[in-house]
Order: C-alpha cells, then structure tokens, then sequence
C-alpha cells in the first residue's frame, strides 16, 4: 500500500535538513540565501525582509536565477513548513544543490517568533488580470501600477479635454481623480465630451463622469467639485494633488492656476484648442518655464476666441487630451522626457506636428521668485488684468 | 524667402492661409513683410511704436526670438517663423 499523503510528508523531512527561523535570523544576509516558494499573491501579503521569491511550481525553472551558486546555503521557507520541504528535496535529489534546508513553521512561526516581516503593497488578483498589459511593460510592472493607483489627478474640467483624460486616466488605474465642473451635460457638448453620454444631459457634469469612471473602474475613486475655481477656493482645491490636468477655457483662470500650482509646487500638464489646433506643454514648476514665463500676458479679446465661438473639430480634443493623459501618466511613473520646456503644436487638417522651445524667464514675475513670497493678493493677476476682464465681461 | 507659420486666430487676416512666404533678412524685416502684404496683421503684431506686442510669442525654427536677438535675429533661406499668440480653448 502507498504512503499516506502525511507520511509521505514525514519521510520528505526526515531525508532533508530543517533549520529553526532563530538560525534564519541570525544568517540572513550572511551568505545564507532565503527563497520564499509560496505563490505570488502569499508573498504580496508578507514575506521576510530579502527573501527571493521563486514559486514552488516554478522551482525547477527559476531557482538558478535566484540562487545561481549550488555550493551556497539555501534556505526555502513557505507557510508553514511543509510545502518548502518538498522543495527542499527537489533542490537537493534533482538539482544538485549541495546545502538546502527548509526552515520549520514556516512564515508562521517566524511571525510568532515576533521577527520583522516586509507587507508590500499588492495588486489584488483582479487588478492583476485588470492591469495585465502594464504588469507586461519594464517601464510599468507592479511597482508603476501600484504608484498609479496611489496617484492623485485633479482635471479642471470635465469637459472637452478633460473628458478623454479622465477615460483613459481611469483605465490606467490612476487611484484618485478630482474633477472641478459647475457646468451640467449639454446635447452640444456630446460631439466631444465622450465621458457623458445623451441620457444624461442636464447632469451635473461632475455627477456624470463619475457615473462612467465608477462603470469602468472600481479602484477609482472620484472627487467632485461642482464649482468654478476662483481665487477663494484653489489653493484649497488644488492642495495634495500630484499633478493637475488643465484643459480651461479662460486666460483669467489659467494665470490662476498657474501661480497657485508654482505657490505649491504641483506640475501641470496644460492643453489648448482651437478649430484644428492643439497646443500641448507640461509645467513643473522650479524645473522647467511656467505658464507665465511662455504667455506672459494674454492677447486681447478679438485674439482670444473660446471654442464656443469658434468651433472645434470633436475628435481634437480627444487627440489633445490624450497626449495630456500621456504626460500624466510618464510623470507618475517617472519614465521617458515630459513635455516640460517645450511646447507641442498640433495642426489636425496638415497632420503635422511643430515643437518649440519654452525657456524659464529669469524675470518671471511668479517662478523667479521663492514659492513661499508669493501672496494670494497677487495670484491670477497679470497686466491689464481690469481691462482684460472687462472687455472679456 | 522665409516661411511664416500663421496661427489660427490670425489666418482670416492672411486670406485663409496657414503659411506664407515673406522676405527679409531679419525676424523684424520678415514680419514687416508679411504686415505689408496682409495689413490687418499689423496691429495684432506690432504695438504703435513698432514693437513686437508681448502677447506674440515668434519663434525662429524651435526657438523663441527674445532668447536670441528679438527682431534683429538674422534670418536664413529656408528658416521658419511661428508666430503663437496664446490659445486658451478648453473645456466648455
């Protein structure tokens, strides 16, 4: 008769050495390598501080990339004893490693023993299945979704630009979103704003985002601020942010923004259209140019035409905004060239693209200064600011 | 003969056009060209004493003209100026 699953077991222990975690402990990083066989969502959970991870059914496959010296002390560890015993063996009988032990009680008597544990932060294994084709990616893997997902994006409206941005931003895995909007759903708006759908016209846009964030992606949390940004409310607003979509409609606010954003040092992936053009340029502030050091002041009214008088071609911002998407997405993984100092001209009907140079100016009434001198009294103000606004009504 | 990039806000001035061609071997001899040739586009480049209104940004190929010589940059054959008021379309 064939041994029972647990003498089978007994006999696996008693052809392979065991160590005690107090001998783990004392070795650990002294020539000692310690290989967690578990599977990969257990070690997400917790392992022991510079373990390798090699999956019990990977074994065969990866143990020599984790322990490439076969004369070395490897020392397996599991749950609780038992399945590193079986691999214990395998390294022993059939790998030819020459000095393998299993550690007994695994990482549960280590844990009683009251030795350090390392809890990573995790993918659940629906976010990894989710996030799959970025797990793929070395400029990704889980430590970029896991920065994405601990990420705050506020968009400053949810409209042309910001409508795509958020999509995409959401199906990245990008953890919170702020959406500032006071405007509600017009069937006008549907041309472009592909987040809003025609059931909904007459929402608040805010509300009518969220609606299709929340269908696309749980992990997501969105923030709404149903108000127009002014002077009283941004710095509160926009405070705790790491980067901020801007896709405004208005020089007024755009100046605001631009000093609050350099006041508290959030970069802003800023985009404008009009017709068939787009502009495109990342500001980080102390890094590269604000906003003011490449528009130091704004053209009058009769050169500065809204998308609501001019028209706008409805795939523009879709096209724009997700070349701002782009930008966020590279400064929270901290990967490639942002755009910063440089400003990207998109002209749909010619399909071309033209990029210029955007230096800081030393002068700069905003970002030549130090952060903390800049007063509120001052912020979103520019020359000819009164009469600006008055022709503007 | 330099090749003037038009922006959007100012091609009704310039008959619909999205480049022209202007003579000229500096930025400022290019764009009085251009201003004489489309006169509409004068006050919206220049101020009254004939300086480059600060809301106009030109650039000479990649690179803005108040970092090199302002309108006395020299201009080659076959350079390019982009002339980029500021856009602010967005949201609405």
């Amino acid at each position: 008769m064939s041994p029972s699953g647990a003498e089978l077991l007994r006999q696996v222990k008693s052809q392979i050495e065991e160590v005690d975690p107090a001998v783990v402990a004392e070795h650990l990083g002294n020539g000692m390598v310690l290989v967690d066989v578990r599977e990969t969502d257990e070690f997400g959970v917790a392992h022991i501080p510079g373990a390798k991870h090699v999956p019990k059914s990977y074994l065969e496959t990866r143990i020599e990339a984790a322990a490439p010296d076969k004369d070395a002390w490897v020392v397996l560890y599991c749950a609780s004893g038992n399945r590193s015993a079986w691999a214990a063996r395998t390294l022993t009988e059939d790998l030819d490693y020459k000095r393998v032990a299993s550690m007994t009680g695994g990482i549960a008597l280590w844990k009683d023993r009251g030795y350090e544990v390392a809890t990573p932060k995790a993918l659940t294994a629906e976010q990894r299945d989710r996030y799959s084709r970025h797990l793929l990616m070395d400029e990704v893997g889980v430590e970029g979704q896991i920065k994405l997902l601990e990420s705050r994006v506020l968009l400053l409206g949810a409209g042309g630009l910001g409508a795509p941005t958020a999509l995409y931003l959401a199906a990245a895995g990008v953890g919170t979103l702020g959406i500032v909007d006071n405007d509600v759903v017009d069937l006008s708006n549907l041309q472009r704003q592909v987040i809003h759908t025609q059931d909904r016209v007459g929402v608040p846009k805010v509300d009518s985002a969220e609606q299709t964030i929340a269908n696309l992606n749980s992990d997501v949390k969105v923030v709404k601020y149903p108000v127009r940004i002014d002077a009283s409310n941004i710095m509160e607003i926009i405070e705790g942010y790491d980067v901020i979509v801007d896709g405004l409609d208005n020089f007024p606010t755009r100046y605001l923004l631009n000093d609050a954003s350099v006041r508290l040092r959030i970069p802003v992936v800023s985009a404008s259209i009009l017709g068939f053009d787009g502009q495109l340029s990342v500001f980080a502030p102390y890094e590269g140019p604000c906003y003011r050091c490449l528009y130091p002041t704004p053209p009058p009214a009769e050169l500065a035409p809204s998308c609501g008088a001019n028209g706008v071609l409805g795939v523009l911002p879709g096209t724009m905004g997700l070349l701002q998407a782009t930008e966020v997405v590279k400064l929270i993984l901290g990967e490639g060239e942002p755009l910063i100092g440089r400003l990207l001209l998109y002209e749909a009907l010619g399909a071309t693209f033209t990029e210029l140079k955007v230096r800081r100016d030393p002068d700069c009434p905003i970002c030549s200064r130090e952060p903390e001198s800049i007063s509120d009294d001052e912020m979103g103000v520019f020359p000819d600011y009164e009469a600006f606004c008055a022709a503007a009504g | 003969m330099a090749t003037v990039k038009i922006p959007p806000v100012l091609r009704a001035s310039v008959g619909g056009e999205k480049e022209v061609a202007a003579d000229g071997a500096s930025v400022g001899e290019v764009l009085n060209a251009l201003a004489a040739a489309h006169p509409q586009t004068q006050t919206q480049l220049f101020s009254s004493e004939g300086e480059l209104n600060r809301y106009v940004n030109v650039y000479l190929n990649d690179e803005d003209v108040r970092v090199l010589d302002g309108l006395q940059t020299a201009v080659g054959e076959g350079d390019t100026l982009v002339i980029l008021p500021a856009m602010a379309g967005g949201s609405r």
